[in-house]
């Protein structure tokens, strides 16, 4: 098994706020990785250290076993291959459907414009929205939008996907959508990384879960031994918290 | 007030004023477009994140300072002593006789560059962050994720306040008749005095002055809302894509 991403010893803090400590893990190719946990409990932060939109504090991520916290390391060109599915969806409000898809491919890969909007038409394909490519953001719904943002990501070709929680902020009618296009591209074979609080879909997608709390990583194993046979305390506890809801 | 003067000047002169309302419009155009640039060259400088250490973390420390020293001189002295200043301070300074319409148009540029700086600014502080990581994430640096997310919105969100900066220009190049341009405002003393008609000759400089003003205004109200589009999406069932589609795409926008 490769290692793509490698995370050793990672900590940050916000101030006197320490918000991770001493993280160690790694993902796969190939690997769908859950990461569950309250909220406050350092996901977000987690995933961000790792495509560097907030900077470690300490420890290392390496990729494809190179230390991106060198000073060499391009940290743009690293970027590129990670694809960043945001809560909030973040599409591009200058841009439309099409544009958001084509714009990273034409701007940063060098790709034509024509190979660009051929990338990204096979993407809104996949996702469901090829009759929405003229669209703008405000002209689409949440669940639309993220099914776009999920189609921008991929139009760049990347190594791993990493997911922040992409269907909290959706309606409830939405979120079934997106994570049908999620479970469609765990079994294509692609490396995720996926921060959620949907416990179906981690149980029945994820190869491994992560349970954080409170900045460290509590507990990890296989999606039958988190949700049926929990070793630790907290995980059980948290567990029993979100599924009563 | 006489009617009869008001159109005896107009037929007399019209072409004075006209060229009046010619020179003011190209002065305040490319003041504004120039000054425009300015500001966002400026905007984007001053909105660039601080590197953590070493040379390029001082020298850009050092450039806002100075940047930062042009907006508050600019916008805290009057233009009309700026022109008085430049124009002649140059003359006194290096015995060169700048051009009256280029000092013109020079003056109000970096003096518009010193407004629309701090507009810019703001135009990009108020684009949503998200809008900034979702570049970042996709590998964008500073200067591409300004260039194509954040500009764009912030130009349009900015619109108003540089329609603004332009009426404010085709009316303050008047100031610039302390240095001889030959603007509007210039060409209304020559025709007033002339036949000793000062309320006639101004009541019609009044009028075309408002005439500029209030067009500019309605254009730009127009740019703004083609830019918005509709706020729903009209489903095109045939642009249901099949691969003879990416004919049609190769042309859009
Ligand atoms: N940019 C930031 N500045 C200061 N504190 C932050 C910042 N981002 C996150 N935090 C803090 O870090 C902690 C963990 O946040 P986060 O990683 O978003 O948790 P989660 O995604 O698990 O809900 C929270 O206490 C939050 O207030
Ligand atoms: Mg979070």
């Amino acid at each position: 098994m490769v290692n793509i991403i490698e995370v050793e010893h990672l900590s940050k803090s916000f101030g006197d706020n320490v918000v991770l400590k001493d993280i160690n893990f790694s993902v796969t190719k190939g690997e769908v990785v859950c990461i569950i946990g309250s909220s406050g409990s350092g996901k977000s932060t987690l995933l961000r250290c790792i495509n560097l939109l907030e900077k470690p504090c300490g420890g290392r991520v390496i990729y494809k076993g190179e230390d991106i916290l060198n000073e060499q390391h391009d940290v743009y060109k690293y970027r590129q291959k990670l694809g960043m599915v945001f809560q909030q969806f973040n599409l591009f409000n200058n841009h439309d459907a099409l544009g958001n898809c084509t714009v990273g491919q034409v701007k940063l890969l060098k790709r034509s414009r024509q190979e660009a909007e051929a990338v990204a038409m096979e993407y809104l394909r996949m996702v469901g929205m090829e009759q929405f490519i003229h669209a703008k953001p405000k002209q689409l719904s949440g669940g639309q939008k993220q099914r776009v943002a999920i189609a921008r990501a991929l139009s760049m070709n990347p190594d791993v996907m990493l997911f922040d929680e992409p269907t909290s902020a959706l309606d409830p009618e939405m979120v079934g959508e997106v994570l049908k296009v999620m479970k469609e591209l765990a079994e294509s074979g692609l490396t995720m990384l996926v921060v959620t609080h949907e416990m179906g879909f981690a149980e029945e997608v994820a190869d491994r879960v992560v349970f954080m709390d409170d900045g460290v990583i509590a507990e990890e194993g296989s999606p039958q031994q988190i949700f049926n046979n929990p070793s630790e305390g907290r995980t059980r506890e948290f567990l029993k918290r979100i599924l009563n809801q | 007030m006489s009617l009869e003067w008001v159109t005896r000047i107009l037929s007399e002169y019209w072409t004075m004023f006209l060229r009046g309302a010619g020179i003011t419009l190209l002065i305040s155009i490319i003041g504004t477009v120039i000054g425009s640039l300015i500001g966002l060259c400026i905007g984007v400088i001053r909105t660039m994140p601080t590197p953590e250490r070493g040379i390029k973390r001082i020298s850009l420390k050092v450039v806002n300072a100075l940047l930062a020293s042009y907006i508050e001189f600019f916008r805290g002295t009057p233009m009309i002593v700026q022109a008085m200043v430049i124009f002649y301070g140059t003359a006194m300074a290096f015995n060169i006789h700048m051009d009256r319409l280029f000092a013109a148009i020079f003056i109000v540029s970096i003096n518009t560059g010193a407004y629309m700086a701090e507009i810019v600014r703001g135009g990009i502080i108020s684009v949503d962050r998200g809008q900034f990581e979702a570049a970042h994430a996709i590998g964008m640096n500073h200067l591409e994720t300004m260039l194509n997310v954040v500009l764009p919105q912030a130009i349009r969100n900015i619109l108003p306040a540089t329609g603004n900066e332009f009426v404010i220009n085709i009316k303050d190049t008047s100031v610039l008749n302390v240095i001889s341009v030959t603007e509007l405002y210039f060409q209304t003393k020559s025709v007033a005095g002339n036949n000793f008609r000062y309320f006639e000759a101004f009541f019609v400089a009044c009028i075309i002055y408002f005439i500029m003003t209030f067009t500019v205004t309605r254009i730009l109200r127009h740019l703004e809302r083609k830019m918005d589009g509709p706020e729903s999406y009209t489903l095109n069932q045939m642009q249901v894509a099949a691969p003879e589609d990416m004919f049609r795409l190769g042309n859009p926008n």
